[in-house]
């Protein structure tokens, strides 16, 4: 097939055959594919330096019209001729094979220098910009398994009764356990069930938000799930991420996955009521955290004695506070 | 295993920036993947293989480029050279070191046909 224009290769009689497509390029010849040796004249016109070569070649013609126009400007195709190009530049588009065959596109690269994580942000800021649409005040709660984030949430939803609105989306892998004991402190909570997914996403959410339509100017709690490495790297859109770990676990977490406490900007130490029976060294953990994040902020509670509690509520007040006031009541 | 939704948004992208680019078929794609970034690339590579599958990316080659890490120690005054996340200068031993590189996640380019 022609790689000009894009004619086939039909039979073409044993006489010359040129053609201008008056694109510049000029005439060329044309490959028939039926093996035999004819003697054409073949006269082109590069448009470039003015130069010409009428030459006559016998050559067999079944050659795809594969012209090499590199600079180094090898023919590929058997002929006996020789002629002289002065300067001039034919982009054919050299493909691996050297070969431009029209309707058959070639391997092109496409640059694209997008992050990975650019689809997930995409929604995080839509979330964004809907809660404030509403006024919504939204947390990203995290911790590893076990640290004691819903029993600290149902007690600060009481502690926020007849303060804020409160509503909750609630992350695990299966049961919908935590959002009933959300709904049993009086908040509204919609579970998102991630099936194998070690995490929520922007997207996850931005449903379970339209689902669960809190009141304007909420304070929205996002329990993710128990996982200290995965829910680091997906911005839900929140205004606040809150880290939470427990006495129970070792000091050095935040050395051992720092990516989480990097991204927070609290951490709750929550179970203090159990640091007489353990050996947990608050200072060195407060240490090693704020080695992570300098700008990290620390609370130690207990949701079980109401430790903390207060001054949680009173942070979550005086941010909740800076939001846009449009939306709030 | 957050590498299997990575892949996934690696896929999601690639298809997408295929059919911008009027093509068919990814047969290549390279990532930028820093050392001190929050991906495994072994992970990444027998995700992509699940993920692609019955896609127009299927079969392509995942090339995932290492990108070093490196952050700006402030008591050094200069660009050092960093292993790990949040790790410690490797010239004064201190900790206030902003990293500068190495936690990209990127796709750089693909080939398409």
């Amino acid at each position: 097939m022609c790689s000009v224009c894009g004619c086939g290769q039909a039979s073409v009689a044993d006489e010359p055959h040129v053609h201008d497509h008056g694109d510049g390029r000029g005439p060329h010849s044309h490959a028939d594919d039926h093996g035999h040796v004819h003697t054409h004249e073949h006269d082109h016109d590069h448009g470039a330096e003015p130069h010409s070569h009428a030459h006559d070649h016998t050559h067999d013609h079944d050659h795809d019209h594969a012209h090499d126009h590199n600079p180094d400007h090898a023919h590929a195709h058997g002929a006996d001729h020789d002629h002289t190009h002065g300067e001039h530049v034919h982009d054919y588009s050299a493909g691996e094979a050297r070969v431009h065959v029209a309707g058959l596109s070639q391997e092109r690269i496409v640059k694209i220098e997008r992050d990975i994580l650019s689809k997930n942000d995409g929604h995080a800021r839509d979330n964004r910009r809907a809660f404030a649409a509403r006024g919504v005040f939204a947390l990203n709660l995290v911790s590893s398994p076990g640290s004691g984030k819903t029993t600290l949430l149902a007690k600060t939803i009481e502690k926020l009764r007849g303060r804020e609105e409160v509503a909750v989306i609630e992350g695990d892998q299966q049961t919908s356990n935590d959002a009933e004991r959300i709904r049993a402190a009086g908040a509204p909570a919609i579970q998102i069930n991630t099936g194998k997914g070690c995490h929520l996403d922007a997207h996850m959410v931005g449903h379970a938000f339209e689902s669960l339509r809190p009141r304007p100017g909420s304070v929205l709690f996002i329990e993710n799930v128990g996982n200290l490495v995965c829910p680091a790297a997906f911005d839900l859109g929140e205004a606040k991420r809150v880290v939470v770990l427990s006495v129970t676990e070792g000091e050095d977490k935040p050395v051992k996955y720092p990516d989480m406490f990097a991204s927070a900007d609290l951490m709750l130490l929550n179970k203090s009521d159990l640091l007489p029976y353990v050996d947990f060294d608050v200072g060195k953990c407060l240490a090693y955290a704020l080695r992570i994040n300098p700008r990290l902020q620390t609370l130690v509670v207990s949701a079980r004695t109401g430790e903390g509690l207060d001054a949680f509520v009173a942070w979550i007040e005086a941010h909740a506070r800076q939001q846009p006031l449009a939306a709030r009541g | 295993m957050h590498e299997m939704s990575l892949t996934e948004s690696v896929v999601e992208i690639a298809l997408e920036e295929m059919r911008k680019a009027g093509a068919s078929r990814v047969t290549r794609i390279v990532l930028d993947v820093g050392r001190l970034s929050a991906v495994v690339p072994e992970a990444m590579e027998f995700c992509f293989a699940a993920v692609s599958s019955g896609t127009a990316a299927e079969g392509a080659e995942l090339k995932i480029e290492r990108v070093a890490g490196a952050g700006w120690c402030l008591d050094c005054a200069k660009t050092v050279a960093l292993d790990e996340r949040f790790g410690a200068c490797p010239e004064c031993g201190g900790y206030k070191v902003q990293m500068t590189q190495g936690d990209e996640m990127k796709i750089r380019e693909m080939e398409v046909v």
